[in-house]
């Protein structure tokens, strides 16, 4: 029989053990090795003590600097729409559906749950210069009279030559970024949805008997009390964007740097440490974007007037 | 009815939206019954084919698929039942008991919950290659065996569920801390181990880093990571992948299906109070 007092250290005792060895000691290793360098060849007995130099060399590789320009476009690109889009449909959706609810909200969310590899996978073939889907429909409209004609000479679809998504540099960025939008916008939906229904009803029809149009009532009554719910959403579009490593890596084959315009961070820090087993400046580079991701999440904390820390404060 | 009339152009952009959102994953199983070279049709095949049984000797060519497909099914239910197990163990601790240092280690659970996962990526890799576990599976589901979101929701569930008065009594009749909680609280907590299983489940079926970085050998991978081996530049086998993609989404489409509601509302509970 285990004692009362014992009962709760024992019940949390394996999360924390599997904590403390593969999370924490990690990380503080990942703080080590950020400091030492060593021929991969060799192996770990030739580590030695570089001090900062990793961080330096990371710093100062174009490489680095041209993947975090690319990271942050994404996260920028990818990640405001989701927003900008999930924040006025989820109002829709919850002031107009009743019936069908469930369906649409459910249609919206699948993306989210079907595996990013499959999802990158069936959009190669979507996007696909010669014979795609995306460019077939493309041409399709083209042929409509009015909206054709500039379309085409804007999409340079004339001659029925396609737009080769995943091969041209100027298009490769915006079409990963548009698949990461589409997997994420149904979950942004469901996070604006659960927050509107915490909004007391009398608010609106308060506001209704005021004469407030539907207009003014999303934007005074329904912005201010979607705040939280707003700063929790950004903060995990943020952290997750920063991250993005799967849907690049396999649409345009981030291996073999095939595309250096939508090399991530996360990408060109998984080949620094497995292609070319320096270990160390990937660890580096791991922490800088650690600062990175903590300095965005404390901007977006003053952005939006709320300690992150009170989040999950006490209930 | 005139409001709704006046609201139909927003209504079509939200349900061309959702067939939008939708219409990917069904190419993905209308291009799983064609060839490869009616998949590149112009226009492409927009209703099933009848390519569906030699996509499939394909892709048993190319790869060792129902291996991989039964690594993934191995990794992923590993992984859910010790998180059930181990999260609602942490969560009802968290729950229902007080003790010292409770505020600050479930500060900890929490805090886990923000670090970036590539921090992770190359030192697990290096504790995993001392450990001697790459290229098992238990590199995989023991790491991920307990989550700080599946405690977090069990606590939430267990704070809101399980009245402190049945414990009580249950030790006023003798029964034993663990005891407990193993005949008494987990038979109710059913619902939430149910959203946690399924939430638990799709990640860890999902998960692409991990296996990336830790399996070495094409026997041993997980089906996203065996998917990716086939591409190759420029003769991918697409019918093959098509039906191994929908093979791989089926079991979760058919899951969410079942249970989309209550996933939803299981997914945002932790966020809808924040």
């Amino acid at each position: 029989m285990t004692s009362r007092r014992l009962a709760p250290y024992l019940f949390i005792a394996p999360f924390f053990a599997l904590f403390l060895v593969f999370s924490l000691f990690p990380l503080v290793f990942s703080i080590y090795l950020s400091l030492q360098q060593w021929n991969p060849a060799e192996g770990l007995h030739t580590m030695h003590w570089v001090g900062l130099e990793n961080y330096g060399y990371a710093l100062t590789d174009p490489w680095f600097w041209d993947a975090l320009y690319n990271t942050a476009w994404f996260a920028l690109v990818a990640g405001v729409p989701q927003h900008l889009v999930a924040l006025p449909l989820a109002f829709f959706i919850h002031r107009r559906f009743k019936r069908g609810r469930d369906l649409v909200v459910g249609a919206y969310f699948v993306p989210y749950i079907t595996s990013s590899v499959a999802i990158a996978l069936i959009f190669t073939t979507l996007y696909s210069k010669d014979y795609g889907l995306i460019n077939a429909a493309l041409a399709e409209l083209t042929r409509i009279p009015f909206i054709g004609s500039p379309l085409a000479s804007l999409t340079a679809l004339k001659d029925g030559g396609g737009i080769d998504w995943l091969g041209d540099a100027d298009v490769t960025r915006p079409a990963v970024a548009f698949v990461v939008f589409w997997r994420y916008l149904g979950w942004n939906l469901v996070l604006y949805l659960s927050g509107l229904q915490v909004i007391d009803k009398d608010l609106y029809e308060a506001a209704t008997l005021d004469g407030a149009t539907e207009w003014q009532q999303f934007w005074h009554v329904t912005l201010p009390l979607l705040k939280p719910m707003m700063f929790f959403a950004v903060t995990l579009t943020i952290i997750g964007n920063l991250q993005l490593f799967e849907e690049p890596f396999i649409l345009v084959d981030g291996e073999k740097g095939v595309s250096s315009s939508v090399m991530t961070t996360a990408i060109f820090m998984y080949r620094t440490a497995f292609s070319d087993g320096d270990f160390g400046t990937a660890s580096a580079m791991s922490w800088l974007m650690f600062v990175l991701i903590a300095a965005l999440t404390w901007v977006n904390a003053r952005l939006f007037g709320r300690d992150p820390r009170s989040r999950h404060g006490s209930r | 009815m005139a409001r709704a009339e006046r609201h139909w152009p927003a209504w079509l952009i939200v349900v061309g939206g959702a067939v939008l959102l939708v219409a990917p994953l069904y190419f993905t199983f209308v291009f799983a019954t064609h060839g490869r070279s009616e998949i590149f049709d112009n226009p492409p095949p927009l209703w099933f084919g009848d390519a569906a049984p030699s996509n499939l000797r394909l892709l048993e060519e190319r790869l060792p698929f129902w291996r991989n497909l039964g690594m993934s099914l191995y990794v992923a239910s590993m992984t859910t039942v010790l998180n059930l197990l181990l999260c609602s163990l942490a969560g009802y601790a968290f729950a229902i008991y007080e003790f010292r240092f409770k505020r600050t280690l479930f500060a900890i659970v929490l805090g886990s919950m923000m670090l970036p996962a590539f921090m992770h990526m190359i030192p697990s890799f290096m504790v995993m290659d001392a450990l001697g576990w790459i290229d098992e599976p238990r590199a995989l589901y023991v790491p991920a065996a307990a989550s700080a979101l599946g405690i977090f929701l069990m606590r939430q569930y267990i704070g809101s569920a399980i009245p402190p008065d049945l414990i009580d009594a249950a030790r006023i009749d003798g029964c034993g801390e663990l005891r407990i909680f193993w005949s008494i609280v987990l038979p109710l907590l059913t619902p939430a181990l149910g959203t946690l299983g399924l939430i638990t489940f799709i990640a860890s079926w999902n998960n692409f880093v991990a296996p990336l970085v830790v399996m070495r050998s094409a026997e041993n991978y997980t089906l996203p990571l065996a998917l990716r081996s086939m591409q190759a530049p420029n003769n991918t086998e697409w019918g093959a992948l098509m039906i191994g993609s929908a093979i791989a989404m089926l079991p979760l489409l058919v899951a969410y299906f079942f249970s989309a509601r209550r996933l939803v509302a299981g997914l945002t509970s932790g966020a809808v109070r924040g």
